[in-house]
């Protein structure tokens, strides 16, 4: 994946999101405290905001770029989106939501994984023929995984898929995104503000404050392990001024 | 029933079905724009559509009248380009029962659609649904509860309209009788059984008209 984030700019209430990156990692993790502009940064990616300044591109194709007036819609990107709460389709039932986009899809999509392997990488095989109302929140994030993996994204977004979720939970959950970006080989951008998923998940972290990114590097230099059940965010190295 | 007041029954439920369905597509259209969408001259177009509910219906009528009645701004455009004849005839009864009900059409599903999490159309769209089919696959299903009660509101309204159609429509037996005019015309000439009558044929289809919207209305909130 290559995916070019150049000169971004994005006003939002209290600050203006600042951008200037491109990730090719399998799994990128963009962490930081609610409001840093990460989600933001997602729905931009995704063509859900425009942008007033900058330019994005996936593998070579231009998504956005402000000068010269492009705007690739979302349902011509071929990126898929999974917000927190999954966002899933209360009036059609699991099976309705896995194949909604084989059902609408306008523009051509790259080789779908079928139905059938989706189906069985995720567990969802006892689901299908349920009722989104009686799901369980582990179960509707699966489906939303699903629903997205199905409509054959370049580029998958995750916002706090697991933030949601009881604690015991999320080792399951963390164990289906592993499986995803092993069996179907589709790059994530996954959005978190715990760091243990971070180190979980991401090849790459991306610390994002107040819109700007203020630190960046493998998941595993940034966040170092502690005596609490959680790590934490280490400190950057002091490095000794020139004499 | 006297053959009149099926024949009365029948025209009133024919007009209320016709109005009702005329003002769907504008009404479901305007709805979604006010609801989703941010435009010059919102407000004010929130205002015309709310006036109808606040205006006596007389005066209503009397616009229209002057609107569309042979001197008026569209009933010479009409008959000389259409060679349609608005007022006194059937259409003049469905043009005042449209006008008197597009407000409840308009406010019921516009709230209906409000209600919809936008967040969840953001999804279709990015599983490759345009803007189009995402109103038809996702918005309209989401909301069609307040929907069908809009349009049920908007029906009952158009049963019982009286002010604006008497002025635009006049009151013209076997052409423009509805149930209300027949009703007031009735109890003119002392002849309150018959009134009755229609009364309770009234009360009895907006009764029913009125308790399906509030289902709906409740399965909607649910």
């Amino acid at each position: 994946m290559n995916l070019e984030i150049a000169r971004l700019r994005l006003p939002l209430a209290a600050f203006v999101l600042e951008l200037d990156a491109v990730l090719q990692s399998r799994v990128t993790g963009l962490f930081g405290a609610s409001g840093a502009g990460k989600t933001s940064l997602l729905e931009t990616i995704a063509g859900l905001r425009r942008p007033t300044a900058g330019h994005i591109s996936l593998d070579g194709m231009v998504l956005t770029d402000v000068g010269e007036g492009i705007f690739l819609p979302p349902e011509a990107r071929g990126i898929g989106f999974v917000p927190q709460d999954g966002a899933l389709f209360t009036h059609l039932d699991v099976r309705g939501n896995l194949s909604f986009s084989q059902r609408v899809r306008t523009h051509p999509a790259r080789t779908a994984p079928t139905f059938e392997h989706v189906v069985e990488v995720l567990n969802l095989g006892p689901l299908v023929a349920r009722r989104i109302g009686s799901l369980s929140g582990g179960e509707k994030q699966r489906v939303a995984f699903g629903r997205a993996l199905l409509a054959a994204p370049q580029l998958l977004l995750l916002d706090e898929p697991l933030a949601s979720l009881e604690v015991e939970l999320r080792d399951q959950i963390i164990s289906y995104l592993r499986r995803i970006r092993d069996e179907f080989k589709i790059p994530m951008l996954l959005v978190s503000h715990n760091a243990d998923e971070m180190v979980a998940l991401c090849d790459e972290v991306l610390v994002l404050e107040t819109g700007r990114c203020i630190r960046r590097g493998p998941a595993a230099e940034l966040f170092r392990p502690s005596p609490r059940p959680h790590h934490v965010l280490a400190k950057p190295v002091e490095r000794a001024p020139f004499a | 029933m006297s053959p009149d007041a099926w024949q009365v029954t029948w025209f009133t439920a024919w007009v209320a079905v016709t109005s009702t369905l005329c003002i769907l597509p504008p009404g479901l259209a305007l709805a979604w724009l006010l609801a989703r969408r941010n435009w010059p001259g919102k407000s004010i177009v929130e205002t015309l559509v709310a006036l109808p509910l606040v205006i006596p219906p007389v005066a209503t009528g009397l616009i229209l009248l002057k609107l569309f009645g042979r001197h008026g701004f569209i009933g010479r455009w009409l008959e000389e380009t259409l060679g349609v004849e608005v007022v006194f005839t059937w259409k003049a009864v469905v043009l005042a029962t449209a006008v008197m009900s597009f407000p409840l059409l308009v406010r019921t599903a516009r709230v209906a659609f409000e209600n919809v999490n936008p967040r969840v159309e953001h999804v279709a769209r990015t599983l490759g649904a345009g803007p189009w089919r995402v109103f038809w696959t996702i918005t309209l299903p989401l909301a069609r509860s307040g929907v069908i009660a809009g349009a049920v509101l908007a029906f009952a309204r158009a049963l019982g309209e009286f002010g604006a159609t008497v002025m635009v429509a006049g009151f013209i037996p076997g052409k423009t009788e509805t149930l209300s005019l027949s009703i007031y015309h009735l109890v003119q000439l002392g002849r309150d059984g018959e009134a009755l009558g229609l009364l309770a044929v009234s009360v009895a289809l907006a009764f029913g008209a009125v308790w399906f919207s509030e289902r709906m209305l409740r399965k909607a909130v649910a």
